[in-house]
């Protein structure tokens, strides 16, 4: 905490930090790979390492999923900097689907419509965990899980109740799965400003540089505005920030809402590309959990998250590819854990601060040799 | 055997933009206290953070009974027998007392904790020592001055024979001093040799057999107390002469600013009131002290007045106007500021830099903000000022994070800040905990410059010099009321103690 003089550059040992974090995590999924298939090991890690950017498609691929997962990323990561810990992402970002596809395929409107919908959705799922922790002083963290379950069931239940927002509706066979965006009403689909064509993909579209906006904005909130610097005084010092006159309950609120508002965007990109259907399934999306390694890997930095999102995302692609050879469970577990290694840079920069420290040693060391065999 | 305990040569300690330690030597020998003296920021508790293990210096060496040692961390530290209580208490704060004494020590036995053991070596220690502790108090219950004798007993319970001591009384009230001061001699009498870091030279004086002044980080020279005086000691350090006590004219109050009317306040820890029915006013162009042993309920009575707690009953009138229920930001902003008594808990967001610290109370001003967005060089500019005209030292200004500061300048930072609010009324608590001789000697003189400037100062302090000597009206408090007010040039040290310990009051409350 106090030791080293690269404690003046943390951003310096963050990046260090999160690189180690990542090269471990990828030593480790090598391993999990010859635990599994030996013979496919080498060949399977250089497939998690390449085949993102083998082709234009894969790399589209890549982009497609690194947009929510940003989003729930800079949730997480921006209720860190304010003190919180917002693991309700999966809750919200469901809400947040929800919305999106109310307003898309029952009531018909544009994509830029549905995605407000889903940030105020997600926002209005946020105000939950912030409201209990402001006004009852309950952890955040439980209120998040629980409505999480909420989210989730009462979106089951909402879409099975609304006929018009199934598939079967629009003409196809399944009623377990909403339907189709692009043959309910394309308009509600995000832009692909011809970007298709180039890259070969329909998963390329500009929900990436949509993404990359909010991050900036995001961004921007946190390290230059009025309201940023209560935001963080708040986290990292709630009664100071009482002293100094900022109302700390409402910002916890406000805090809340935005990462829900985050989380709840992350759901309506992902859903309005025109390639996902939601299915009416009892789990929770796990885009919304991994925003919370998305999120530490990059430090909570805004800017940070961008790569960190981008990197999981091509792992999981590369992942995809190592079937048949690994059974599909088996990439999970394998891609699950290089993403929590990875996601171990805090551990890492206590490490590399002790490393640190200890080559200042050996260098005191050295002066002291000669003193040493004095005394002899 | 070797006459020094302790010998650190030439130790030189870097941070980034300061030179901590420059070409520091320092002999502690066995059996003695030897005080370490300097200004805020001239780098003892980075001398003593090398000693300790903390901080690995740039250079130099440092000697156990005349043998090279190697401290890379604490835990080499404690392997040689030395111990630290540090200025900033590291206790863990939802353990019990003795939970804490263990930690990091305990004897374990086939995976278990052999509290048993423990605790009757703690007790030993704590009969041996008078060191009192209710051993299965939480942290969080206790005074400071029992965390205090938690810190120490950490210590004996590791069998340190070098006990570290950084500003050990700045958070004591008199009576715990003189106890420490008397438990440090018990300590040496046993064998055990002392460091002890202090602002106060009283205290040096009292209990020191020799002492090392640091200037700038560069050691000016050590001396034996006992053929020195307060004088030079504190220009040994300053480089001038310093007036211990501030010149001023008499006060001339005028109108009422504050005005408290049978104020009660809620206990912060258990239900019984700490504060009640407590009337008093303040006018403006005087400075009106409340005396009193801590926890008599002067804290809440300053978190009521701020609006960090709420009144239970009462009212509490300000320019005229009510403000028992008003918010922070709008007594803030109607003119009251506050330093707050413990600069850690309220007073620094302590990973925001110097610079953003400073404006805490501004940053949403129309000087410091833009539809919005911080301006961050009007913030820069700001702060500079106020680092020049207050003198806070830091390794890199206005951008050093405030954790990396030294605590005298973490202190001296909070008073700019609020002295600089250009307020109506202060309320200065403890305003000069932590700091040097020289800078005591500027913030006095600030305060009595604003009070003859017409703004009322409301002054809460342990320390009878700093209320004798500053105050023009003494309140007392006493469990939670108030039991006298006295005239400071005419009442005694003496006088006041028997007012705080409630052997002595007068009816304060005016015929109605
Ligand atoms: N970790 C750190 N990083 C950068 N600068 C530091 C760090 N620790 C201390 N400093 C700087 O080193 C100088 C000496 O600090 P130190 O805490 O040793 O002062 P001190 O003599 O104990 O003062 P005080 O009487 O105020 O406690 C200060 O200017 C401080 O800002
Ligand atoms: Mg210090």
């Amino acid at each position: 905490m106090k030791k080293s003089s690269f404690r003046n550059n943390p951003a310096l040992v963050g990046l260090l930090a999160s690189f180690t974090a990542i090269f471990l995590g990828l030593v480790f999924g090598f391993f999990m790979l010859g635990i599994f298939n030996p013979s496919f090991a080498g060949a399977g890690i250089v497939k998690i390492l390449t085949k993102g950017l083998s082709s234009k498609e894969k790399f589209a691929k890549v982009l497609y999923q690194a947009a929510p997962l940003m989003m729930t990323g800079l949730s997480v990561g921006f209720a860190m900097k304010t003190g919180l810990f917002n693991i309700g992402g999966s809750g919200q970002y469901l809400i947040g689907t929800f919305c999106a596809l109310l307003f898309g395929v029952v009531l018909k409107l544009p994509w830029y419509v549905c995605l407000l919908a889903a940030m105020l959705g997600g926002a209005f799922w946020g105000i939950f965990p912030g409201l209990f922790k402001a006004l009852f002083n309950v952890n955040e963290v439980i209120t998040a899980i629980m409505f999480n379950w909420i989210g989730l069931f009462l979106v089951n239940l909402a879409f099975s109740n609304t006929p018009t927002v199934l598939a079967n509706y629009y003409g196809a066979s399944v009623a377990d799965r909403t339907a189709n965006i692009e043959a309910a009403n394309p308009s509600a689909v995000i832009p692909k400003l011809g970007m298709d064509k180039l890259f070969n993909s329909s998963y390329m579209n500009i929900s990436f540089f949509v993404a990359m906006l909010v991050a900036a904005t995001i961004y921007i909130i946190i390290d230059k505005t009025v309201f940023g610097y209560e935001l963080k005084a708040c986290g990292f010092n709630q009664k100071a920030s009482i002293y100094a006159g900022i109302n700390a309950k409402r910002n916890v609120v406000i805090s809340m809402m935005i990462a829900g508002a985050l989380a709840g965007l992350g759901g309506g990109i992902y859903y309005l590309c025109g390639t996902a259907q939601y299915t009416i399934e009892k789990v929770l999306p796990a885009m919304g959990f991994n925003g919370i390694p998305v999120a530490l890997l990059a430090n909570s930095n805004p800017i940070g998250i961008i790569f960190s999102a981008l990197f999981i995302s091509y792992i999981q692609v590369g992942g995809e590819a190592l079937q048949p050879e690994y059974a599909k469970e088996i990439v999970d577990i394998i891609i699950a854990c290089i993403i929590y290694l990875s996601a171990l840079s805090v551990l890492m920069k206590g490490l590399i601060t002790g490393l640190l420290r200890e080559k200042g040693g050996n260098q005191k060391e050295v002066i002291e040799e000669a003193p040493l065999e004095e005394t002899k | 055997m070797e006459e020094n305990i302790i010998e650190m040569r030439h130790i030189t300690k870097v941070f980034p933009g300061l030179v901590a330690n420059d070409d520091v030597t320092i002999q502690l020998r066995r059996g003695e206290i030897h005080a370490l003296l300097g200004e805020n920021g001239a780098g003892k508790s980075t001398l003593m953070n090398v000693l300790f293990g903390l901080y690995t210096p740039e250079k130099g060496e440092i000697r156990k009974n005349g043998k090279t040692v190697v401290i890379k961390d604490p835990n080499d530290a404690t392997a040689l027998g030395i111990g630290m209580v540090h200025q900033h208490f590291q206790l863990v704060h939802n353990f019990t007392v003795l939970q804490n004494i263990i930690l990091g020590a305990e004897t374990v036995k086939g995976g278990f904790l052999q509290l048993a053991q423990a605790r009757k070596k703690v007790a030993d220690l704590s009969e041996k020592y008078g060191l009192k502790v209710n051993l299965d108090a939480l942290i969080d219950d206790i005074t400071v001055g029992m965390q205090q004798r938690v810190e120490i007993l950490k210590m004996l319970y590791r069998d340190n024979e070098v006990l570290i001591f950084d500003e050990p009384t700045a958070m004591l009230t008199p009576q715990e001093i003189n106890e420490l001061m008397q438990i440090m001699k018990d300590l040496v009498a046993e064998g055990k040799s002392i460091l002890f870091i202090s602002h106060k030279l009283n205290e040096i004086m009292a209990v020191a057999d020799r002492c090392t002044v640091l200037r700038k980080g560069k050691c000016i020279g050590t001396v034996n107390t006992a053929e020195t005086t307060k004088e030079e000691l504190s220009e040994m350090m300053v480089g001038r002469k310093v007036e211990f006590v501030v010149a001023k004219e008499d006060a001339n109050p005028t109108d009422t600013v504050l005005e408290i009317k049978d104020l009660s306040v809620a206990g912060r820890r258990s239900t019984k009131k700490s504060v009640h029915d407590v009337s008093f006013k303040v006018h403006k162009g005087e400075i009106v002290c409340i005396a009193g042993i801590d926890g008599n309920g002067q804290s809440e009575l300053v978190y009521a007045l701020t609006g960090i707690m709420p009144a239970e009953s009462g009212e509490i009138i300000f320019k005229d106007r009510d403000i028992t229920k008003e918010t922070i930001r709008n007594r803030n902003l109607d003119g009251i500021a506050h330093i707050p008594e413990d600069r850690h808990e309220y007073g620094l967001v302590l990973d925001y830099t110097l610079a953003e610290n400073l404006v805490l109370k501004k940053y949403f001003m129309k000087d410091f903000q833009n539809r919005g967005f911080i301006d961050f060089p009007a913030v820069r500019k700001y702060a500079d000022r106020l680092i020049e005209k207050y003198d806070i030292r830091s390794s890199q200004g206005a951008l050093s994070v405030a954790r990396s500061m030294s605590g005298g300048n973490q202190q001296k930072a909070i008073v700019a800040r609020e002295i600089d609010y250009d307020p109506d009324l202060l309320i200065a608590v403890q305003p000069t905990r932590g700091m040097d001789v020289g800078a005591i000697e500027y913030i006095h003189r600030q305060i009595v410059k604003e009070r003859d400037e017409g703004k009322a100062i409301l002054l809460i302090s342990l320390e009878l010099d700093e209320v004798m000597n500053l105050s023009d009206r003494i309140l007392v408090m006493f469990e939670g009321g108030i039991v006298g007010e006295l005239d400071p040039k005419q009442t005694t040290v003496q006088e006041l103690g028997l007012y705080m310990s409630g052997a002595k009051r007068n009816d304060m409350r005016e015929a109605e």
